[in-house]
């Protein structure tokens, strides 16, 4: 780019507008910025549209935030102050019929979803994450996530003692070091890879005792480990992954808090896991991952939709875990019809009631099976 | 950031909306003006979407339009530079030392390289488009090795020296979104989320793919296939499903079924899963009629 040492003026209400962008949370590197100085001029711009799409195409916020651009784009460039929210983002699902299930007012109709009457009526309820207390736990999880977490066996090669294929590349190497004399042949062997990982994680009133350290526990997980996707469910369905990459806990805890607004509320387990099968690009995080389903199975909804999701998430899940604090009892046998139903899909039936015993659940992965 | 003059004609995001539909693709004004701001400013253009909204049919039709071969790069699991840049060819090589007897041969010569897609793309950058398909399918040691490859356009050969690109080649991106892409690669590129194409769009590209279809039934399979993808299905019909249904249908009809029966009946053509099917079932025939009105 030209090293000119100050911009036109013109350029100061476009740099203004990347600003407001990342005030907002998008992100956007200088590179970017010039990019779209540059999209602007070649546009002309001959109308405002031309400047929108060349902020789409060269600052590239991500799709599901796609309605925060817009509104804020509206906002710098034609002064509209009716700026209410955060705007929708897709990573949220909201359930249907939600707020029958537990004892939360009733909810504002779909017309007004964005708007704060909803939020209102929804009772948000921003939750602050107290410090862990549950240190030991995490700290063993962080140790020894590397070595024992579940693995498959990849697609990439690595050179190996024994394999199914000739290393060409390395046997040659030695061929001309030996001067054409083949003394062995190299082997390459398929590399092990680690895991996909799906958290699913009950934010309902019934698992309120235990929601905050969950939390604190898939943030631990994803920070330790790559591949790993966490979702959260009551009366909404809601991908915090994104939330719990920020590095520091209380941080992404926040982050988190935020962005999941049915804290404590019903749950209808059954609604939310269908709908987590139904957006395509959610369901694809359980194939073939080790799942785990962090809930006490206290449906209020129908059992039998309840089964069916699970079923069809158990075949498409590597294993399929539901951790659940009623199992904390040695003796324990499921008791309510939910948990009854679905006792035969899943593969672990386990204690969910203390971060020590996930933990363990979590680290015992490595060695076990498909299912 | 150079503009590039080997757009040569086309100086608009309307000029190359225009030229793609000569290619058979019908753009609209976003994706126009992605494609031309890559093209203009020199940078890979990374289109996102749902499977089936024409994503690689968008890098043919910018292949077409700029009169250049299209060099297609499949991503997969484990795709590693062997396969993306550059192999030697290792049995010519060991064949070679062997009938050289004493003489000094070079084994690193032209004649035992493999060029694959990477390298074949910038050794003729003004003859070529690279697409890079489904990205989201490589992984992630990949997609580093291409954000070094997308950022200089050059290659590092280590027996033979570094490769570099006389211009920027232009390069198309295409991922499927079953996996958050790099930060990084999103910044150098170009970006363009595809959505489904409206309903208006999508009946004109099901008549442009398929000649036999007549207008009645392009719009009524563009107005069943939009209320298909608002329902719960595990994978929604896309542009390539509903022209193939508008054509089996007419196949039907011409065969002496029924409309709404012929459209039923070569309900497999859009929707490919058997729970999916279970599931519409009972409400197919008044989705059909709703649709068909």
């Amino acid at each position: 780019m030209s090293n000119e040492p100050g911009l036109p003026r013109a350029a100061g209400v476009f740099i203004s507008f990347v600003a407001l962008l990342r005030a907002n949370g998008f992100a956007v590197a200088p590179e970017q910025t010039v990019a779209f100085l540059a999209a602007i001029e070649l546009l002309g711009p001959r109308s405002l549209e031309h400047i929108r799409r060349a902020g789409l195409a060269t600052l590239a916020p991500p799709p599901e935030r796609r309605s925060t651009y817009d509104r804020l784009f509206d906002i710098h460039f034609q002064g509209r102050q009716d700026f209410v929210g955060g705007g929708e983002d897709e990573e949220i699902v909201r359930l249907q019929e939600e707020g029958r299930g537990g004892d939360e007012p009733l909810l504002a109709d779909e017309a007004n979803e964005s708007g704060l009457a909803a939020a209102r009526a929804e009772a948000l309820v921003e939750r602050r994450f107290a410090q862990s207390l549950t240190g030991d736990a995490l700290r063993r999880l962080t140790r020894e996530a590397p070595r024992r977490l579940p693995k498959r066996r990849g697609h990439r090669r690595m050179r190996g003692r024994r394999g199914p294929w000739a290393d060409l590349r390395r046997t040659l190497r030695e061929i001309v070091r030996t001067d054409g004399e083949m003394l062995r042949l190299g082997r390459l062997k398929r590399r092990a890879r680690p895991r996909k990982m799906l958290v699913l994680i009950d934010v309902s009133g019934s698992m309120k005792a235990r929601t905050e350290e969950n939390m604190t526990l898939a943030h631990a997980l994803l920070q330790a480990a790559a591949n790993i996707e966490v979702f959260t469910f009551g009366t909404r369905l809601t991908r915090v992954t994104r939330a719990l990459r920020l590095k520091r806990r209380e941080q992404a805890l926040n982050a988190a808090a935020h962005l999941v607004s049915d804290w404590d509320g019903g749950t209808r387990i059954g609604d939310a896991l269908q709908a987590f099968l139904a957006v395509p690009r959610f369901a694809s995080y359980a194939r073939g991952a080790a799942v785990m389903v962090i809930s006490d199975g206290l449906e209020r909804g129908d059992p039998s939709a309840m089964r069916d999701a699970v079923a069809k998430l158990s075949r498409s899940a590597w294993r399929l875990s539901w951790l659940t604090p009623l199992a904390a009892s040695p003796g324990f046998q499921p008791q309510t019809e939910a948990l009854v139903a679905i006792q035969r899909l899943v593969d672990d039936l386990l204690d969910g009631g203390s971060s020590a015993a996930i933990v363990s659940h979590l680290l015992s992965l490595g060695q076990r099976r498909a299912a | 950031m150079a503009v590039r003059s080997n757009i040569v004609g086309i100086d608009s995001p309307e000029a190359l909306e225009k030229a793609l539909r000569a290619a058979y693709y019908l753009a609209d004004e976003g994706i126009a003006t992605a494609a031309y701001l890559a093209l203009a400013l020199g940078k890979p253009l990374l289109l996102e979407g749902s499977p089936g909204v024409g994503k690689t049919e968008a890098a043919k039709a910018v292949a077409a339009v700029l009169g250049r071969r299209l060099i297609r790069l499949q991503c997969y699991e484990g795709i590693d530079a062997a396969a993306a840049l550059y192999e030697w060819n290792y049995p010519r090589q060991m064949l070679a030392i062997r009938q050289a007897g004493d003489e000094s041969i070079d084994i690193y010569g032209e004649t035992f390289l493999i060029e694959r897609p990477m390298l074949a793309a910038l050794r003729a950058p003004d003859s070529a488009v690279l697409l890079i398909d489904e990205i989201d399918r490589a992984d992630q040691e990949f997609e580093a090795f291409l954000l070094e490859f997308l950022s200089d356009f050059q290659i590092s050969i280590p027996e033979r020296g570094t490769v570099r690109a006389s211009e920027r080649p232009v390069v198309v991106l295409t991922s499927n979104r079953t996996r958050d892409l790099h930060e990084a690669l999103r910044r150098r590129c170009v970006y363009h989320w595809i959505d489904y194409p409206t309903a208006e769009r999508e009946a004109r590209i099901v008549m442009m793919r398929a000649s036999s279809v007549a207008e009645s039934t392009a719009r009524a399979v563009v107005a069943a296939v939009g209320k298909l993808r608002r329902e719960p299905l595990s994978k929604a019909p896309g542009i390539a499903e509903a022209v193939d249904w508008a054509e089996a249908a007419t196949l039907l009809h011409q065969g002496g079924a029924r409309w709404p029966d012929a459209f039923k009946r070569s309900i497999g053509l859009a929707l490919k899963d058997e729970e999916d099917l279970r599931f519409i079932a009972p409400r197919l025939d008044a989705l059909l009629a709703e649709a068909a009105a």
